[in-house]
């Protein structure tokens, strides 16, 4: 007994120190994933910083102009961002306006009216559509898809729409297929996988007995997605959308080869254009001046800049969606 | 535990080979690096691959561009900087560099024009800058039917093609078509990139070629050996003698036969719309950049001896891809420059005769 007596101050002593060994492993162990995810953070701001150094010559030079002037003149050294900016803003919505309702039909095609051995294959299509390089929609759509557009497309949009007072202008000039019309339906196409994917599976994300219920009293299946399932899954579909929207904005390659490059400011969809990221691609190798590369640098913030607003807009979007939805979700 | 010991011995063995291997390579030069113009690449690599298998010194050269080569040189990160656009005296001594042109190639107007063949469409240079200014808006223009007398020229508009990147090949056109159109100088100017007040950009030389190809009554600006690969229709242009020539070595030559080298500070030579019954008006050297004082003379030397190689042996590759060799005059008087200027840091010289490669 006294002998066991004795050792109990050891035996707590040893506790204790387990205890301390545990307390500095958990500490431990959060300060490292906080390291890590403060990591993140850290580079976010480095980014921006960095940019906003590089582009601070060209900022303080031409100020808030810089973002209203179409002037874009490495000769003479005078920058703005308006055309490629605009030749941005305009690219994705064409995108968005095709890919939203085609993806929409394809998610709705495949969680509620397909038959159950069609679905896997055309999900894995849409998926596979998905993991195909930028460049590779780039080279078809100025040896496929362009000359399609110059030759039938456009002329027939000419002749349809060209002559009618204010749309009229936006189907003005030569039919390259080349152009910001061009530019955008191939971001369209670009998107929809991604925006279909997420589409259907938070469609698939709907309680069955809500469906159901609803099949029971009556409702047709557009009835049941436009009352139950869409109402359900709204939040996330546009998150779905807004993520298609910020690979449009960014997207290179594929733009740069069928947008025509040309810094000129033009309401026609059919004349070329530029977009933030093909300047930058096709601009930075030969930028010999530090004002065209600070201009550049700036240009890059400029699409940074865009891309955060967007999604601080859809974050925005989203909670007002999910505060009207009360205890939904 | 037992696999993680494992791993770090691995990684030991491994980084101890990383350093055995950097060592063994620092004990002579194995390797030269250079970075800059996207146009003489073919030929650089053609001749670097020749020299390995001769010599054993590998050349790695990465075509970034011209103003990525500039960048590069001044930042000391490669042995030797190339660029199409030659620099002015000023820039080369503040940044303590001197350039030597290294080959020559001519740009070309591409067409595609319904019943236009190659070498059939005549043009002078106001009216070259006329189009590229989007002033002449149709093929059937009246200044260009008066130098196409009997021609059936189709009524149809003129759809321009420019290089949508910078680069040396635009340089070269700009500086032409500025020194044969006050207007074109004016309202455009002379860049590697430039505010084009007319038409559709392509990406490098293939873009180019490639929106001429496809689209209709179009006409564009590539390397002459772009042009001349992918059989291109090119347009004849009329030089400063007044004559219609066709773009080929021979014009390219006899553009760079009158250009005075021996007079020109920094060997900065434009060779556009030179003198001569045959000589093809956008003509352009492209240019090597290294620093006059040298820190490092072990690997200078073999840069130059890689370049003097290729000036004396390189010659019949580069005809073979299309570009013009510098003439025997130029080399010379490129490596007595060398022979003066480029020294170490206590200023001894660098290159002599004795150090060529035979």
């Amino acid at each position: 007994m006294a002998s066991s007596d004795a050792n109990l101050p050891a035996a707590a002593a040893e506790l204790g120190s387990s205890y301390a060994r545990q307390r500095l492993l958990d500490r431990s162990f959060q300060t490292a994933t906080l390291a890590f995810a403060s990591f993140v953070l850290l580079l976010l701001v480095g980014i921006i910083v960095s940019l906003f150094i590089g582009g601070w010559q060209a900022l303080s030079t031409f100020g808030p102009g810089f973002l209203v002037s179409s002037a874009w003149n490495p000769v003479t050294d005078q920058f703005g961002a308006l055309v490629p900016i605009y030749g941005t803003l305009v690219t994705s919505l064409i995108a968005l306006l095709i890919a939203v309702p085609i993806s929409f039909g394809i998610a709705l095609f495949l969680t509620e009216v397909a038959p159950p051995w069609l679905r896997r294959p055309i999900g894995t299509a849409v998926e596979l559509l998905a993991a195909i390089p930028s460049i590779i929609y780039g080279m078809w759509g100025l040896f496929v898809f362009a000359p399609i557009m110059a030759n039938y497309v456009e002329p027939w949009l000419q002749s349809r729409f060209g002559d009618i007072a204010i749309i009229g202008a936006l189907f003005q000039g030569a039919p390259l297929g080349i152009g910001m019309l061009p530019a955008g339906i191939i971001l369209g196409i670009m998107i929809i996988p991604f925006v279909a994917a997420i589409m259907r599976d938070v469609f698939l994300a709907t309680p069955r007995f809500l469906k159901e219920s609803a099949y029971a009293v009556g409702a047709t299946t557009w009835e049941v997605v436009w009352r139950v399932v869409v109402p359900y899954t709204r939040v996330a579909a546009v998150g779905g959308i807004f993520l298609g929207l910020g690979r449009a904005l960014g997207e290179t390659m594929a733009v740069t080869f069928v947008i025509g490059n040309a810094q000129r400011l033009d309401v026609s969809l059919f004349a070329p254009g530029n977009s933030i990221a093909s300047a930058l691609a096709n601009e930075f190798t030969e930028a010999v001046t530090d004002m065209h590369t600070s201009a550049l640098m700036a240009l890059g913030l400029v699409l940074f800049m865009i891309t955060m607003i967007v999604l601080a807009g859809a974050k925005l979007l989203l909670m007002s969606l999910e505060q009207g939805h009360g205890g939904r979700t | 535990m037992l696999c993680s010991t494992k791993t770090l011995t691995r990684l030991l063995i491994a980084g101890t080979a990383a350093i055995l291997g950097a060592a063994s390579a620092f004990a002579g030069v194995q390797i030269i690096n250079g970075a800059g113009a996207t146009f003489p690449y073919p030929i650089y690599s053609k001749w670097a691959e020749a020299y390995k298998a001769k010599t054993g010194i590998g050349m790695n050269y990465q075509s970034i561009g011209s103003g990525g080569g500039i960048k590069q040189i001044k930042a000391r990160t490669v042995d030797f900087g190339a660029s199409d656009k030659p620099l002015k005296v000023e820039e080369l001594n503040e940044a303590g560099l001197m350039q030597f042109p290294m080959v020559m190639g001519g740009v070309v107007p591409v067409l595609n024009v319904k019943g236009i063949s190659s070498g059939a469409l005549k043009l002078s240079g106001p009216v070259l800058a006329d189009i590229f200014l989007g002033k002449i808006k149709m093929w059937d223009d009246p200044a260009i039917a008066k130098l196409n007398a009997g021609m059936q020229l189709p009524k149809e508009p003129i759809n321009v093609v420019h290089r949508s990147d910078g680069s040396g090949t635009t340089y070269i056109f700009t500086h032409y078509l500025s020194q044969v159109s006050a207007e074109f100088k004016q309202k455009v100017g002379n860049s590697t990139s430039v505010a084009w007040p007319a038409g559709v950009g392509g990406k490098g030389n293939e873009g180019v070629a490639n929106y001429v190809q496809r689209l209709k009554g179009t006409i564009g600006y590539v390397e002459y050996a772009y042009a001349l690969q992918n059989k291109m229709i090119y347009a004849r242009l009329q030089n400063k003698a007044g004559n219609f020539v066709k773009p080929d070595s021979e014009s390219f030559q006899a553009a760079a036969a009158g250009a005075d080298w021996a007079g020109t500070p920094g060997f900065r030579v434009m060779l556009t719309n030179q003198p001569g019954s045959n000589s093809w008006p956008i003509t352009g050297a492209t240019f090597i950049l290294v620093y006059k004082k040298q820190e490092r003379p072990e690997i200078a030397q073999e840069v130059l001896k890689f370049f003097d190689w290729a000036y004396h042996h390189g010659g019949d590759m580069a005809s073979k891809l299309d570009y013009v060799p510098m003439p025997e005059s130029v080399v010379k008087l490129v490596e007595q420059t060398w022979k003066k200027e480029i020294t170490d840091v206590s200023g001894n010289p660098i290159w002599t005769v004795s150090t060529a490669r035979k």
